[in-house]
């Protein structure tokens, strides 16, 4: 017999076991409160401002620019909300529930916008279109320079349109889900019970999809709220901008502190109004799924509806793309150099040492809730994962706030050993922007890996012990091989969102470290277009990949369903 | 001689609640026992005990006279050298099926690996499958796998956690006697949970049946059957309806039929009202029978019908008979009993 004989059993051995046990029982909580705090810790300083505010400024700010700030926040969000759900609803509807010539391509093609940053389309947009541009110089060459009109660019319209293109996606891929689950026998349901084809889109899928419809909108939402180069390039004043103004124009921390507060209030209010929305409705999906029978559109029904897609596709993503092109050759040559190499290669450096930071959190906050079932585990790690909702800019003010305290602190305590400490310590390091990172994209980490690691079942691990594995074999033995796919998506994920992340990017980011995005902000904040168009091309094929595999992964589900439904 | 393993007097749960308590087993080597019993009645609390997943709160579990488990102490798993079968398998899916069954082998040479890998998939019946992954066999197969790679580290005791639920039930009798013979010729104890009593009846030697995380009684199947030593354990195991009785002597009761007397004396007082069991197998009907009675209802199974009967008194009593022996609803009969074991217990509420 090969069997191992136990070697436990000796009472020192006992004893040392039994306390190590006592604390090992609490070490997830070590580490997922901690990380809850990270996050906690920059909110707090923020609203912390108001407990002594500086009251000069805050009238300054109160008389000059918040009304205004107020009212462009508020027209932007009524202005991007009704427009995602308009475009993001309506074309889900065409995709998942009718039939039309081009519906299979543009089923996936109406994804790919979601590639695009929004700063980009906005320069793009404003490229194309403006005085100067190649449209409306075209229009004088024909008309003269008075014998046309044309819509102002830089306007709140013009704002509205740009970001309701880049963020329509939201509510496309989230309805178009909702609609394609909820199985045809709901809906043969309804049109057995006498309901027109309309009145079951109205009366039944309408209000099964609403918790996603209401999900996208709020994301829809967040970004807005979050944007910061859009605004910039259109110069429309939000909290985002004044935060910069504040701090870099007036190098007034305090000010863009409370600034971010009343952004953040807005941010809540986005959330509370989801839930409202979303109501106490969690409906099930259709027992069986199978794809819906498709309305067969004919006629002009059929135009009209592949002419609204590929309106729609043409303005979001294939126009601009061109047009980037057509930028971007003129001045390759020029642009793409050793520099330019530098500041790619930079920008991944950073975007992959953040993804490394930030799926290690992810990880252990994963982990922490699989063994630590309790309720303060589960606070911790929806606080953590709060840090999505957080604009960049908030977060950059919160965490510059903090980290100022803390040099502080630590300046202090070493000029009481009598060193001569000047100079900063933590602030304008690269560790502060990592931090800012791993804050804001903790979540989207976070749901790959979780949901791979829900799918390993507990007598995995249970059999690997069994079968002679240390706990630390079983890590690299078990979960490691069984989670890679899911830290793998979670890595690319996070790389591709600090490569195209902006404003926190702009604050926090040590001298001289210029990443691709901070590159294109400079540049648009000149009018160089086609100068910024090659580092933005570079973002549109960052962006593209994490696309790419949504819609590969939709494309495998549905034929999942489609199987389903054979059988 | 020492026992394979000890389980002294052990207590486990969850939050001050326990789910087994008091409970005692002991296994000897190359012993097949089984713990069968209703679904939340602590069986899989033990293995998981024995296995090391679960802590004690009292007691002690020993294996080869070691103690692996106590309320002070619980040695992980992997240094049990036990093996488990679950309840789902619980195969890597990451892993081909020789590497699976490799998986605790790999503290030896990879030589080793390959040989023992290619035995046990001979042994499991799954010769040329080494290369598949675990979603490219069927339910089957995927439970032989599970066998071959709990055995493979050859451990003396192996632990098997409802290993047949899911499968067919036809694949389940095959698959049982399968692994029973496999662990006879290699001379492994198992301790193996079910709720099954077929499945018990086919692997077990000695049954343990639980209720609410005790052991009512452990015994061989014959015996569980034919001697239930409690009323729970002659509901759970097998058929069978209770008549009254009266006591008349130490193996004598009064019944309806006369008086019987069985080859099991009881001390009740003379004078005891009891509850007399009999099983369908005990109970022949035919028209030369002793006794009238009418056939209330009858269930057709193929080799055999499961008839009950009424009697004179309204009682209903079942009785098993070949199918060849047809008899209608509502068709009067004649009854023999042929008991040799009387199994009596007092009438609920009575005290002895």
């Amino acid at each position: 017999m090969a069997a191992a004989q136990p070697s436990g059993g000796a009472g020192a051995a006992q004893a040392s076991a039994s306390s190590a046990r006592n604390f090992l029982a609490y070490r997830w909580q070590l580490i997922s409160l901690p990380i809850a705090g990270l996050v906690l810790v920059p909110l707090l300083v923020i609203f912390s401002g108001w407990l002594n505010p500086e009251t000069e400024t805050w009238r300054h700010l109160a008389e000059t620019v918040l009304g205004e700030l107020i009212v462009n926040t508020l027209v932007l969000l009524l202005g991007v909300g009704a427009g995602v759900l308009m475009l993001g609803v309506g074309l889900a509807w065409l995709t998942s529930m009718c039939r039309f010539p081009g519906r299979r391509f543009f089923d996936w093609a109406l994804m790919l916008p979601l590639a695009l940053p929004a700063y980009v389309l906005a320069f793009v947009f404003i490229g194309l279109f403006d005085f100067s541009g190649p449209v409306q110089g075209t229009l004088r060459e024909w008309f003269g320079p008075r014998g046309y009109w044309f819509p102002e660019v830089r306007s709140t319209g013009g704002v509205i349109l740009v970001m309701v293109l880049v963020l329509y996606p939201y509510v496309y891929m989230l309805a178009r889900t909702a609609f394609l689950t909820q199985g045809r026998g709901t809906l043969d349901a309804a049109r057995m019970l006498g309901l027109g084809p309309w009145g079951a889109f109205f009366r039944v899928a309408l209000p099964m999809a609403r918790p996603a419809i209401a999900a996208g909108t709020a994301l829809a939402l967040m970004e807005t709220l979050a944007d910061f180069g859009t605004v910039a390039v259109f110069n429309y004043d939000t909290f985002t901008t004044a935060i910069y103004k504040a701090w870099f124009g007036l190098f007034n921390l305090q000010a863009a502190a409370q600034l971010a507060s009343l952004l953040l209030l807005f941010v809540a209010m986005t959330l509370l109004l989801e839930r409202r929305a979303r109501g106490r409705s969690r409906y099930a999906e259709g027992s069986r799924g199978g794809q819906p029978h498709r309305i067969h559109l004919t006629g002009w029904h059929a135009g009209l509806a592949t002419g609204a897609a590929t309106l729609v596709f043409s303005a979001a993503f294939l126009l601009p793309m061109l047009q980037l092109l057509a930028w971007a050759w003129d001045i390759v040559r020029a642009e793409l150099d050793a520099r330019y190499l530098d500041l790619l290669l930079n920008t991944l450096m950073l975007g992959i040492s953040a993804a490394f930071v930030t799926v290690t959190g992810a990880l252990l906050l994963a982990f922490a809730r699989r063994y630590q079932r309790d309720a303060l585990t589960g606070a911790a790690v929806n606080i953590a994962t709060l840090g999505y909702a957080l604009p960049g800019s908030v977060l950059a003010v919160g965490i510059m706030l903090t980290l100022t305290g803390v040099d502080n602190f630590l300046q202090s305590v070493a000029r009481g050993f009598g060193f001569d400490a000047s100079g900063p310590v933590l602030t304008g390091t690269i560790a502060a922007l990592l931090l800012a990172y791993l804050v804001r994209f903790l979540a989207v980490a976070f749901g790959p890996i979780d949901s791979t690691l829900g799918r390993i079942r507990d007598s995995l691990p249970e059999a690997a012990r069994i079968l002679g594995a240390t706990p630390r074999e079983v890590l690299t033995r078990v979960f490691l091989p069984l989670l890679s796919p899911g830290i793998l998506t979670a890595i690319l994920l996070v790389t591709v969102d600090v490569m195209k992340e902006m404003p926190a990017t702009l604050l926090l980011r040590p001298f001289g470290w210029d990443t691709l995005a901070v590159r294109i902000y400079e540049l648009t904040s000149e009018g160089e277009w086609e100068r910024a168009a090659l580092p933005a091309i570079t973002l549109v094929m960052a962006g593209l990949l994490p696309v790419l595999l949504l819609v590969i992964r939709s494309a495998r589900s549905a034929n999942v369903a489609g199987r389903a439904e054979r059988t | 001689m020492t026992n394979l393993l000890t389980i002294d007097n052990i207590r486990a749960g969850y939050n001050g609640h326990s789910v087994i308590d008091n409970f005692s087993l002991e296994i000897q080597e190359g012993e097949l026992t089984c713990l069968l019993g209703p679904s939340g009645c602590g069986k899989t609390t033990v293995l998981r005990a024995i296995a090391g997943f679960e802590p004690l709160l009292g007691g002690e579990i020993r294996l080869n006279g070691k103690t692996i488990s106590s309320s002070r102490h619980t040695l992980p798993p992997d240094r049990r050298g036990l093996g488990m079968v679950f309840q789902d398998y619980a195969l890597f899916p990451h892993l081909t099926v020789a590497d699976n069954i490799s998986f605790g082998l790999h503290r030896r040479s990879r030589r080793e690996q390959q040989r023992i890998a290619d035995d046990m998939l001979e042994l499991a019946g799954l010769e040329g499958l080494g290369d598949r992954y675990p979603h490219e066999l069927s339910g089957g197969q995927q439970q032989r796998v599970a066998v071959a790679r709990a055995l493979a580290p050859e451990p003396q005791l192996l632990l098997l956690d409802e290993p047949f639920s899911n499968l067919d039930v036809e694949l389940r009798e095959r698959l049982a006697l399968d692994v029973r013979d496999i662990l006879k010729e290699r001379g492994i104890a198992a301790v193996f949970v079910t709720h099954d009593q077929h499945e018990a009846f086919v692997m077990g030697e000695r049954v343990a049946v639980m209720q609410q995380g005790n052991v009512q009684q452990i015994d061989s199947p014959f015996n569980l059957y034919h001697e239930p030593t409690s009323r729970f354990v002659a509901d759970f195991i097998g058929q069978g309806r209770f008549i009254d009785g009266t006591m008349v002597g130490a193996g004598t009761v009064d019944t309806v039929f006369g008086e019987l007397t069985g080859n099991l004396t009881y001390n009740y007082p003379v004078g005891c009202e009891v509850d007399v069991l009999l099983r369908p197998d005990d109970v022949m009907i035919s028209d030369g029978g002793e006794y009238n009675v009418v056939v209330s209802d009858r269930a057709f199974k193929g080799a055999e019908t499961m008839y009950t009967v009424r009697l004179a008194t309204g009682e209903e009593i079942l009785s098993l008979m070949p199918s060849h022996i047809d008899l209608q609803v509502g068709e009067e009969t004649g009854l023999t009993l042929s008991a040799d074991h009387l199994i009596l217990f007092p009438k609920e509420g009575t005290r002895t």
